[in-house]
């Protein structure tokens, strides 16, 4: 009954919607044979390999797998660090 | 006459392949279609019960590999319909009693004298599964709309493939409408969103099957019913005529409504 009252209010997801999520991820996972946990020790490896060349925002990193179809990538987002400071008299 | 040979598996044992297999079977004779369904289950034969002919095997697959008989002996005719035979499986041996070239060997010296060989593959990716499609022109995936399911198709779909034997269809068998409708059951765009595989039939959770398996009758057999209705369209596809989907409904009450309006993203 709790369950029934939660989900009429929005307050958690179907047990369906919990269970494609749940399968979207474990699907990445056995289909490109890198757990989650790898896929963190992947993201610390990059961020190391690319800070020695441009100065970067670890916070700000985004790496996922994506997958599209039977096809899988790996998505990364890094945003840089700009050296270059723009004087704000210019944006203005 | 040459014969479209069609594996059905899984992955996950008890998802309804055998009774998938003996329905299409029974479906595609009931057109008019010669048909043989082969038990690839080696030691755990089923299709010969499901399809009620069990007491009717004298020699089986095994048997016409080692030569203790020829093909056609171990083919048991089903008196009810025109053109449907089964080749049992063998009950005392193992997988390793046939190979994946024994079970093509077999196939190629059905072709001239079939319109569709059937083959019910044995749960897993062992030897068995190799076995069941290694003369497959075609392959089915059964699943349950349930995670274990859904993920073990997964894996047996990039096995199809690489083994170039794809791309396979997915059949969707024990859906309950009433359960996905509340959200408790992953529905088939889900399904067909993990998998990115085709859809070939939709078969609705249906205690007729367990009534006609109880009796040993195909459940197609049977005009009024859902499960056969499905199995039967699915037969119809296979032949290549273009069925829509069956419209899994239930009773639209004051509770699913009301649930619907207020869950976000609940359709």
């Amino acid at each position: 009954m709790a369950d029934w009252v939660n989900r009429i209010f929005g307050k958690e997801q179907s047990s369906a919607a919990q269970a494609k999520e749940r399968l979207q991820l474990v699907l990445i996972s056995d289909r490109t044979d890198l757990s989650p946990a790898r896929i963190e020790i992947l993201k610390d490896e990059l961020i190391t390999v690319i800070s020695h060349h441009i100065e970067i925002d670890p916070q700000a990193i985004r790496i996922e797998i994506a997958h599209d179809g039977n096809k899988q990538r790996l998505l990364a987002d890094i945003p840089l660090k700009s050296k270059r400071k723009i004087p704000k008299q210019v944006i203005a | 006459m040459t014969a479209t040979v069609i594996t059905i598996t899984s992955g996950k044992g008890g998802v309804g392949k055998t009774t998938a297999t003996a329905n299409l079977g029974a479906a595609l004779a009931s057109d008019g279609a010669k048909v043989v369904c082969i038990d690839a289950d080696i030691g755990l034969r089923n299709l010969d019960v499901v399809l009620g002919l069990e007491n009717r095997i004298v020699y089986d697959i095994v048997d016409a590999i080692e030569g203790r008989c020829r093909l056609r002996q171990a083919m048991i005719r089903d008196k009810r319909l025109p053109e449907l035979y089964l080749i049992p499986a063998a009950q005392t041996r193992d997988k390793t009693a046939v190979s994946p070239s024994d079970m093509v060997r077999i196939c190629d010296e059905l072709r001239a004298d079939f319109d569709w060989i059937l083959i019910d593959s044995p749960a897993g990716i062992e030897r068995g599964f190799q076995n069941a499609i290694a003369p497959a022109d075609r392959v089915l995936v059964v699943i349950n709309p349930e995670v274990s399911s859904v993920r073990d198709a997964d894996r047996i779909i990039g096995l199809i493939e690489s083994e170039e034997k794809g791309p396979a269809s997915l059949i969707i068998n024990r859906i309950k409408p009433e359960l996905v409708q509340r959200g408790d059951m992953l529905d088939t765009k889900d399904i067909l969103e993990l998998l990115a595989i085709e859809l070939i039939g939709i078969v609705p959770e249906d205690e007729h099957v367990i009534i006609s398996t109880n009796k040993g009758n195909p459940v197609v057999l049977d005009d009024k019913d859902r499960a056969g209705k499905a199995f039967r369209n699915i037969a119809k596809r296979l032949q290549g005529e273009k069925i829509p989907f069956m419209e899994l409904t239930v009773p639209d009450g004051f509770i699913n409504r009301l649930s619907r309006m207020f869950r976000p993203g609940g359709e």
